[in-house]
């Protein structure tokens, strides 16, 4: 069985929709001539041309302001912003200009846009090369936070958001892009739609992006100690869907949130809220596993310890459900 | 080209475009937006118009200048201090002064208010609460325009020419060759702060050579000097020439915004500016190139009553009701 990796699906489904559709646009920081920083977007500038895929000067804020302008006037642009840390210089034009178009102008246009950028910490590159901005997007209204955890989704979803007519923030995880997984079996994956990834009755581990490998593998080790995990990929942050989270509580009674962010402020104690919000009685439990309350550190022992893997979601079910290690 | 503005005019007069018959439809359009703005004011002494508002009295010959060079279709973004923009380009001043009021009839049915105007039916794709947000709608707009062969113009003031987008889409345009002018409406204040105390090298026009870039300043009290730099600048985006910064020199009647006195602005400066008020500057080079009084009193009487009809219309109309228009998050 033919496997896909990640960083190809996201090149295919960019060279896919690019020919597609005429009104489609790539720009951002070496994607063009370089095919991109991790690689992601080779032969996209030679195969379809400096009019549809381009290099730009190093200016977020004139981008994604270029961005915002063209999309209201006849194209849809995907933007490349190279480290979602570097979100803050353009945010000013995607918070007040392209998420308070569709609204403020009384629905006369909307803004076609998607925003990719890599994401995440664990490769070692420091403090202002390891955010995850989905957060710093979820409370806008009139914005799309998505992010997928596997080379199928990746697909699917960038497809659906350069389909989509509402700008997009696309979250890809930098250690994701040499994943491999199966080949998508759907052309496309709705946006804001979260999807149970592995059944399980005794407990909700939610993640997102490469949280959800990270669940996966604790849900392996947690099946050798007797604890069976359902594991639900979250995929959108906004819009949020908390119902498909809802339903597997229903199920498990237990909700374990695991997000590679800070506590204050991040989407699982919004998620969290939410569900005990509109099911508290289908929860006994509810709790969140999240990175240490500083920046991530650049030494390993120090990020290794900064994150939340697999053995560290592991034990944190086991300890939660007062369940011993099975060896 | 030698000699003075007014000699030009004469001497262009039998050019398309340039008779003073259509200067005379110029001055109308300077006069609606004067008297819509005199009209705003009022009202919002009155409470009618909410929050606060932005009054570009005493700039009318820049908006109007520029978009006579332009075609219906090009496309224009302007500032919150935009209503003289979104007149000139053809917004319907009913809609507008409705949008002002918060009524449902307003162009953005009363979701904007005065500072966000959009009205994409006439090439406005907005004005923007954020200095220099102008800039880049219209620089992401000209690529656009770059593919459908028509250009785009960014309205801004002195102010937004030390903002990142000034100086990041002012490189970006030129490096792509877009169809695009940067007009700035130097008013020499922003807001309550003189232009000169926080403008590094003193000028605005200047800072196009940095990248490379043509520009021109204008006395942008003059409605003939302001189009003849404007027809230049549109002629050369439309060629694929690149893009122009045209910095209009004008100032604004009114204090920043409110009820704003303006006591930072020394009297025999307002004095100055006041004296050389573009309506009167329009008015005197129209009598000097044949028409009459009666032309202008005729005119001036059409568009009061235009300027009636649409304030009437506008306190007539009803506030959108939240409950039939609660408006959606995403376009489906």
């Amino acid at each position: 069985m033919s496997e896909l990796e990640f960083r190809k699906a996201i090149r295919d489904a960019l060279d896919e929709e690019i020919a597609r559709d005429p009104s489609v646009v790539f720009f951002g920081e070496d994607v063009a001539a370089a095919g991109g920083v991790f690689m992601t977007t080779p032969g996209l500038h030679e195969k379809h041309g400096q009019d549809r895929v381009f290099d730009t000067p190093i200016s977020e804020l004139a981008m994604a302001g270029a961005a915002f302008g063209a999309a209201v006037t006849g194209l849809r642009p995907v933007i490349e912003i190279m480290f979602g840390d570097f979100m803050a210089l353009p945010m000013d034009s995607l918070v007040n200009q392209s998420a308070k178009y569709w609204y403020v102008s009384n629905e006369q246009a909307s803004v076609p846009l998607v925003v990719r950028s890599a994401v995440g910490a664990g490769g070692r590159f420091g403090a202002m090369h390891s955010q995850i901005h989905g957060t710093w997007f979820q409370s806008i209204p009139g914005i799309k936070v998505v992010g997928p955890s596997s080379p199928a989704d990746a697909k699917g979803l960038l497809k659906s958001a350069i389909r989509d007519d509402n700008p997009v923030i696309f979250l890809e995880h930098k250690r994701l892009y040499s994943m491999k997984g199966p080949e998508p079996t759907e052309e496309t994956v709705p946006l804001g739609k979260a999807a149970v990834v592995r059944e399980g009755a005794d407990v909700t581990i939610v993640s997102a992006l490469r949280g959800v490998k990270d669940s996966l593998d604790a849900a392996e080790q947690l099946a050798g100690d007797g604890v069976d995990a359902e594991v639900v990929d979250i995929r959108s942050l906004r819009p949020l869907d908390h119902e498909t989270v809802l339903g597997s509580v229903a199920k498990t009674n237990r909700l374990l949130i695991v997000e590679e962010g800070a506590r204050v402020g991040g989407w699982a104690g919004n998620l969290l809220g939410i569900v005990a919000a509109e099911g508290l009685e289908e929860l006994d439990d509810a709790w969140i596993v999240a990175t240490e309350d500083t920046p991530a550190p650049y030494s390993p022992t120090l990020e290794d310890a900064w994150l939340p893997g697999p053995a560290e979601i592991a034990a944190a079910v086991r300890e939660r459900l007062g369940v011993a290690a099975a060896s | 080209m030698a000699g003075t503005q007014t000699e030009r005019a004469h001497e262009m007069q039998d050019r398309p475009g340039e008779s003073p018959a259509e200067y005379l439809d110029r001055y109308g359009r300077m006069r609606l937006i004067r008297r819509f703005e005199e009209e705003i004011q009022r009202l919002f002494l009155k409470g009618e118009v909410h929050g606060t508002t932005h009054l570009s009295a005493g700039q009318e010959a820049v908006p109007v200048g520029v978009c006579s060079a332009l075609q219906p279709d090009d496309y224009v973004a302007g500032t919150y201090r935009g209503h003289g923009h979104a007149l000139a380009k053809g917004t319907d001043p009913e809609a507008l002064a409705a949008e002002m009021l918060g009524r449902v009839t307003g162009i953005c049915g009363g979701r904007a208010g005065s500072m966000n105007v959009i009205d994409l039916e006439h090439g406005l794709v907005g004005c923007f609460g954020i200095v220099g947000g102008s800039i880049a709608a219209a620089t992401g707009a000209a690529i656009s325009a770059q593919r459908q062969g028509r250009v785009a113009v960014a309205f801004f003031g002195d102010g937004a020419s030390n903002q990142g987008y000034f100086h990041e889409c002012l490189n970006w345009a030129q490096v792509f060759d877009l169809p695009l002018v940067f007009v700035c409406e130097n008013n020499f204040y922003g807001e309550f702060t003189p232009m000169a105390s926080v403008t590094a090298g003193g000028e605005i026009g200047i800072r196009a050579a940095s990248f490379g870039m043509q520009s021109q300043v204008v006395d942008g009290n003059d409605l003939w000097a302001v189009r003849e730099a404007a027809l230049d600048a549109v002629g050369r985006a439309r060629g694929g020439d690149g893009p122009t910064l045209l910095e209009c020199q004008t100032y604004r009647h009114y204090g920043h915004s409110k009820s704003d006195p303006g006591k930072y602005r020394p009297p025999e400066e307002v004095d100055r500016w006041l004296a050389r008020d573009p309506l009167d500057l329009t008015r005197a080079r129209l009598l000097d190139l044949g028409l009459s009084e009666d032309d202008l009193a005729k005119r001036d009487a059409e568009i009061d009553a235009q300027i009636d009809r649409a304030v009437e219309g506008a306190l007539a109309a009803a506030y959108p009701d939240p409950a039939q228009t609660p408006g959606s998050e995403f376009k489906e």
